[in-house]
């Protein structure tokens, strides 16, 4: 706007140079648990994971072969290897045989040890040790190196966490109990308020006002008010907790959202057609089914995806009326939670938890974005 | 049976259900009962003998029984045995009322009968709502105050308030709430303006918006991890994996434990609502100023207006009613801001906000009355926003 008088502005440098601070701002924490999540405990614990992406040093400690593995090579004792044997290949910088001087040598370097036997340590990861006498002992030799390991992610945590049938806090079935909320609580509340929608936007009666404005009360009452009646209420009538108790619950939580935006989209329907209609004979209800439901699929998408986001990333509702002590149908949330308390230093599994949770909600956010953004402009009380 | 199995089933009898319901109650109105034709007395009378055995007869004996054995007669002198009595009889007489008002007790017209129906026809359609809307929200208002003046030894009255108001803790819970409450809006509202108005008018804007927008799809429990990671803190001698931290340290701090710092670590938790609300801001508020006539803008620039003035003196003051929305809207969450202070400190190191205490005293103390003292507190608090935005409403309808 500030170029239409004819001259470009000085600004659009600070504005392109500021919109993309800020992109990044926001981005940064998302890509630290995405990242995260594609290394290993050792790897996490080592460095930051905005090092990831680069090559990094690291100092590593490793026990060389043991004696009984050494060979006679023209009348010397010899043991060789590799340091990167179990681990992924680097460069060494630099290395050395004591805790107190881990980087004494330099690569290649020839050292003699106190029994009077030699070791070397290569840049490619091999060391040779050799001996006039027999290497004694069980245990082979301490070698502290600094590598420089190229970056590397690997599945492994994904694999773990989703289908490894021995591990206890995986997350597929959460994933199946969160979906299997998830989608009743998104479906059935559509169906009830788009009849309602319909007869607040298009039929006359009186207390209609009245009704709209009791919509848009409840649409802020806070659901927390209704969390000790309800549960007493399904305990009454012997829901007690569980599935159909959440779905209930999710389904009047989301009532007001869903009557005030399919109203509100509703109304703004052209009266010819429906009127049209009405003359050549159609009932209320066939003029619903034909003309008003498929007329209103934008609304009907924008709040499918509210519900659908809502219920997927909800933690309070399924705790209060799903999850009972067995625990058999915890969701994703809830045992994210539990396992910031029971493994809060284990950030590969959480990060992989948390994104496996996270996946599927952007997934929907991408993909039908549009209805969202519509969704939210229309949902805000004006 | 498995839940996968139990949810499709519930899908297609909820779905199922409901469609029943609409339809067959639509064919029994337009059909049977009130049939769009003429009808002699004799068809109003056999009508009318089966609207009162189905319509009032069976649903009365219904109400009778169920009041008989969900209240129980002996309860009948105690206050809620006659409530639930009048109630009772409301709902008979209501029936009653609507029974007379269907079948007339002599020959009808086309014209009344079409008439009747269509005043019936609304509440129809509108009575599965209003059931589920009554019963998942209206009912617990009530029942909530109801339980917030019985105290544990069955006293009634406000002894749950006042021991409320004498923990340490309702008050850090308060203290906390209302700077979640200045700050959250406050900060999501500017950084949702400013992104708004910088990619309004740059190529990619679009893309920048999208990536801002993305955290609004993120739950509050992936949230914390994300941000946890950020605050994570480590010994001073090893390698800082938490990269505020890592920044501190850099610049020659010793790391800290962020979310253990008092008063700040209220700021830290704000920092992650203020990242996944200001997407929102910014989409509403974006769409506002597209909306500024182009020539109020035109105008400032041809009398010599700068770009800062033209945004604060032109744009803001014309947008000035969709950010008072965004703002209570984002008021709105913060009040009921729960999961990310039980994800990330559970409401140690002085971070506790109402919503969380109302938790720990609902299932953790199991003290139903002080808890539902605490989400009456929060009731009090939205009360204005709900009676403003209902004001607004109706005004908008007129």
């Amino acid at each position: 706007m500030d170029n239409i008088a004819g001259h470009k502005s000085g600004l659009t440098w600070a504005v392109h140079l500021s919109v993309a601070f800020l992109v990044i701002l926001w981005l940064f924490p998302t890509m630290g648990l995405f990242v995260s999540s594609f290394r290993t405990a050792d790897q996490i614990s080592s460095s930051g994971w905005w090092k990831a992406l680069f090559p990094t040093e690291q100092n590593i400690v490793i026990r060389g072969a043991s004696p009984s593995e050494q060979v006679q090579v023209d009348g010397m004792y010899v043991i060789e290897g590799s340091v990167f044997d179990s681990r992924a290949s680097g460069d060494i910088a630099h290395w050395g045989t004591s805790s107190r001087e881990i980087d004494a040598y330099k690569p290649g370097e020839v050292v003699e040890m106190r029994d009077g036997s030699t070791i070397t340590l290569n840049e490619d990861g091999t060391y040779r040790m050799e001996n006039a006498a027999e290497f004694e002992g069980s245990r082979g030799q301490r070698i502290f190196f600094t590598a420089t390991t190229p970056p590397e992610f690997t599945l492994d945590n994904y694999e773990f966490m989703l289908f490894d049938e021995r591990n206890s806090e995986g997350m597929s079935k959460a994933f199946f109990s969160t979906l299997t909320v998830t989608i009743p609580a998104t479906v059935i509340p559509i169906l009830i308020a788009a009849f309602a929608a319909y007869a607040l936007a298009w039929m006359e009666f009186p207390g209609r006002a009245i009704l709209i404005a009791c919509v848009v009360g409840l649409l802020v009452v806070p659901l927390q008010l209704a969390l000790i009646p309800l549960l007493k209420f399904h305990n009454n009538i012997g829901i007690g907790k569980g599935y159909l108790g959440v779905w209930l619950a999710h389904t009047g939580f989301g009532l007001p959202l869903a009557i005030y935006l399919l109203r509100n989209y509703m109304v703004g329907l052209p009266r010819d057609i429906i009127e049209n209609a009405k003359v050549d004979g159609a009932t209320d209800f066939q003029i619903f089914v034909k003309i008003i439901l498929p007329l209103s699929f934008p609304a009907l998408a924008s709040f499918a995806i509210f519900q659908f986001l809502w219920t997927w990333n909800d933690l309070l509702v399924a705790m209060v009326f799903l999850i009972d002590s067995s625990g058999q149908t915890t969701v994703m949330t809830k045992q994210i939670v539990e396992m910031l308390g029971t493994r809060g230093g284990d950030w590969e599994i959480l990060a992989t938890a948390a994104f496996i949770s996270m996946a599927v909600p952007i997934a929907v956010f991408f993909a039908m974005q549009r209805y969202l953004v519509r969704g939210l402009l229309a949902g805000s009380v004006k | 049976m498995h839940p996968a199995l139990q949810g499709l089933i519930t899908i297609i009898i909820g779905v199922g259900g409901c469609v029943g319901y609409f339809y067959f109650s639509n064919f029994l109105l337009d059909k049977f009962l009130l049939p769009a034709r003429a009808l002699s007395a004799e068809q109003t009378a056999t009508r009318r003998q089966m609207g009162t055995i189905f319509l009032f007869g069976i649903p009365a004996l219904l109400v009778a029984a169920l009041y008989v054995t969900a209240v129980g007669v002996g309860s009948i002198a105690s206050v809620g045995g006659i409530f639930w009595l009048l109630v009772a009889a409301g709902v008979i007489y209501g029936l009653l009322r609507l029974k007379n008002f269907v079948f007339a007790s002599g020959p009808t017209t086309a014209g009344r009968n079409i008439s009747h129906a269509n005043m019936i026809r609304p509440w129809l359609f509108l009575a599965p709502a209003i059931f589920a809307l009554g019963l998942y929200l209206t009912y617990p208002v009530f029942e909530t105050l109801r339980l917030s003046l019985i105290t544990r030894n069955g006293n009634v009255g406000f002894g749950n308030y006042s021991y409320m108001f004498g923990e340490q803790k309702f008050w850090e819970a308060m203290r906390n709430n209302m700077l979640w409450l200045i700050v959250v809006p406050a900060m999501s509202t500017v950084f949702g303006l400013l992104v708004a108005q910088l990619t309004d008018r740059i190529a990619w804007g679009n893309i920048a918006k999208m990536m801002i927008f993305m955290p609004m799809a993120i739950s509050m429990v992936g949230a914390s991890v994300i941000w946890k990671l950020i605050y994570e803190a480590r010994p001073i001698d090893v390698e800082q994996i938490g990269i505020l931290n890592a920044i501190w340290v850099a610049m020659g701090g010793e790391p800290q434990q962020w979310l253990q710092l008092p008063v700040w670590n209220n700021f830290f938790l704000m920092a992650v609502l203020i990242w996944i609300q200001t997407g929102f801001a910014m989409v509403i508020l974006s769409a506002a100023l597209r909306g500024i006539p182009e020539e109020t803008v035109e105008a400032a620039i041809v009398d010599g207006a700068n770009p800062f003035q033209i945004f604060f003196k032109i744009k803001v003051p014309q947008i000035m009613p969709t950010i008072v929305v965004v703002w209570t809207t984002i008021t709105l969450t913060v009040l009921k801001v729960f999961d990310i202070v039980f994800t990330m400190t559970n409401g140690q190191f002085g971070t506790q906000v109402l919503a969380n205490y109302m938790y720990d005293k609902l299932f953790r103390a199991n003290d139903w009355g002080t808890g539902s003292a605490a989400a009456m507190i929060i009731m009090l608090l939205v009360t204005p926003i709900l009676v403003w935005n209902v004001r607004n409403a109706r005004k908008e309808m007129r």
